[in-house]
């Protein structure tokens, strides 16, 4: 019994971690219809950041994930400026091909500056901590990911339901041409939501490196895990990706130990697939 | 009927062009010039057949690596393991992949848009992992050719490339020639009703689940033989080689640049990023650690910015100028 819930708990840690990436897509693709295959490579960048600055000026990543956090909303920010701004209304396909030209572009720029060794902060104020909990052991550092994703997506929900800002947000994401009439600059709206995505990933990826190596390759599988957690919950529903992403996080965990751990993401895709074939607009969708 | 026969003829021509190319002294006789004749035309029927079901029939599947890699494994499979000559693998590693895509198109089909993309990203990743940890055929180390006779029978030469430039160009000949006929004949009106409104298409009497599973064979069909070609050619399949995202996004862009749902898109297409890819490869790619990708992954934002409807956009602009200047 403590096994399976020690299991539980890491799945459960593990999907707050995808549900802080998952946020920030599902807040692009909600308002503006637009896949950012780019934002695994984000997660990565946000990581080589956070990586450098302890590793170089020994910054802890308890303080460098807000460095890392702003380095992405940049980046996010003149994505949208430089790419994603040209595409909208343009076919679908385009933004997702020219994101993903990006995403190639990312990965190996990072490859060849940061070669493709594994990089890992070893000595930081969390790695390699524990906390008990009767018999279950939690890992601080996974704790402290899943507490900042809990309170980030809290406040980006409570912005988007509880602000000016957050219901022009609502309107463009609703109809773009009436939001307009009423006065919404619709561009500023999809250039900040693209910063905030970028935000979201920008937090996760600043923590990560307390416990996961950065490499070139990190943000591949983070992405994908991303738009699964995303398409299970329905299209551009925060709630939606929240719980899909739990239960991502736990489907790896069991399939991961009870199965076999190469047949963690197998179970994961196919899950999604059970999933799309019940409710083809996910968990949450309209 | 003009535009008919024109286009009939401007086929020949293309066809005639590419039958005399390894003839022609000069530049194109070096044997890296011959490889990248090669992969423009794998290239080229590969994208067609993705652009059949993604392009004329609307169905914008990532998932086509599977049946590329699904043929590759069958030509590989009867080579390696069977010590037979490739082609019965080939024939029976298509047949398995239609029947594959008529298994997944199950529950993919009843999705739309995104979510159908979602669905078929999940689809490749499924199945490079199986393929990854299946031993039978080799797992993640994948199959490697032996040594063996040369000539049509084992479809493999040593020396010289341009017997597989000709293997590529039948095989370009047959993608091209049944896209052509599909898109002249009921069938590929239906595709394009059914891409362009399901439901005004399905009031007019289309059925169009059945025309999207045609679609899906066919398309299915198509590219396992393109995936047995490139296993013969390259000698060595492993999962991630032909079973991955990347695989199935250089079909997806290769058809949009070119023009998704025209008939000469995919060729063109391939004739522009697969020499872009090879010798950004060749000049770049000794500087270590993805130079090359780092200029081919900016080439292709740029090329999206700037032409999203695809080159056979500009094309058809033109010659629409030049004609109405005539």
């Amino acid at each position: 019994m403590t096994l399976f819930l020690q299991i539980a708990l890491d799945g459960i840690l593990n999907g707050m971690l995808y549900a802080l990436v998952a946020l920030g897509l599902t807040l692009i693709w909600g308002v503006m219809d637009v896949i950012n295959f780019a934002h695994g490579e984000f997660l990565m960048i946000a990581m080589y950041v956070s990586y450098w600055l302890g590793f170089l000026m020994n910054i802890d990543p308890l303080v460098s994930w807000v460095a890392s956090g702003v380095f992405v909303f940049l980046l996010a920010f003149a994505t949208y400026k430089l790419v994603v701004s040209h595409l909208i209304g343009k076919p679908a396909l385009s933004a997702l091909l020219a994101t993903f030209g990006l995403s190639m572009f990312l990965k190996n720029l990072c490859l060849n500056r940061f070669s493709p060794n594994f990089k890992l902060l070893s000595v930081t104020a969390l790695s390699g901590k524990t906390i008990s909990v009767g018999s279950l052991i939690l890992s601080l550092p996974q704790f402290v990911i899943a507490i900042f994703s809990l309170i980030v997506i809290f406040i980006i929900y409570r912005f988007i339901t509880s602000t000016r800002m957050g219901w022009a947000i609502q309107a463009t994401s609703m109809d773009k041409e009436a939001a307009e009439l009423m006065g919404i600059d619709t561009e500023k709206i999809y250039g900040l939501v693209f910063g905030l995505g970028g935000v979201c990933v920008g937090i996760a990826g600043g923590l990560l490196p307390t416990y996961m190596p950065v490499h070139p390759e990190v943000g591949s599988l983070f992405g994908l895990i991303a738009f699964i957690c995303v398409a299970m919950g329905g299209f551009g529903s925060i709630a939606g990706s929240f719980f899909a992403s739990l239960l991502i996080g736990l489907v790896e965990a069991f399939a991961g130990f009870y199965i076999a751990p190469i047949f963690k993401y197998v179970a994961v895709f196919a899950l999604y697939l059970v999933v799309v074939m019940l409710k083809p607009k996910g968990l949450f969708g309209w | 009927m003009r535009y008919r026969r024109s286009g009939f003829g401007f086929g020949y021509m293309i066809f005639g062009i590419l039958a005399i190319l390894p003839l022609i002294p000069g530049p194109l006789q070096g044997p890296f010039a011959k490889h990248v004749l090669v992969m423009v035309l794998l290239f080229a029927s590969m994208s067609q057949a993705w652009n059949l079901l993604g392009g004329y029939c609307g169905q914008v599947s990532f998932g086509h690596s599977v049946f590329f890699g699904i043929g590759a494994y069958g030509a590989g499979m009867a080579v390696v393991k069977y010590g037979l000559t490739p082609w019965p693998g080939a024939l029976l590693g298509a047949i398995i992949a239609s029947i594959v895509s008529l298994v997944i198109s199950y529950p993919c089909f009843r999705l739309k848009g995104h979510y159908f993309a979602i669905a078929t990203f999940a689809i490749v990743e499924i199945f490079n992992r199986l393929f990854m940890v299946w031993y039978w055929v080799g797992g993640a180390l994948g199959l490697d050719y032996p040594i063996i006779e040369e000539g049509w029978q084992n479809f493999m030469w040593y020396d010289t490339k341009t017997p597989y430039y000709y293997g590529a160009f039948a095989l370009f000949v047959l993608v091209f020639s049944i896209t052509r006929w599909i898109e002249r004949h009921r069938i590929g009106y239906y595709m394009r009703a059914v891409r362009d409104g399901q439901e005004a298409a399905e009031s007019l009497g289309v059925n169009s689940p059945r025309v999207k599973l045609a679609a899906m064979a066919i398309s299915a069909f198509l590219a396992a033989l393109c995936g047995a070609f490139f296993v013969q050619y390259n000698l060595r399949v492993d999962p991630p080689m032909v079973m991955s995202l990347d695989m199935s996004m250089r079909f997806v862009l290769i058809t949009i640049l070119g023009g998704l749902g025209t008939l000469w898109g995919p060729l063109l297409g391939a004739a522009v990023l697969i020499p872009l890819q090879e010798y950004t490869r060749a000049i770049w790619g000794g500087l270590g650690g993805g130079v090359d990708l780092i200029i081919f992954g900016l080439l292709i934002i740029v090329i999206v910015i700037r032409q999203p409807r695809g080159l056979m956009g500009f094309v058809s602009w033109v010659m629409g100028r030049a004609q109405g200047r005539g």
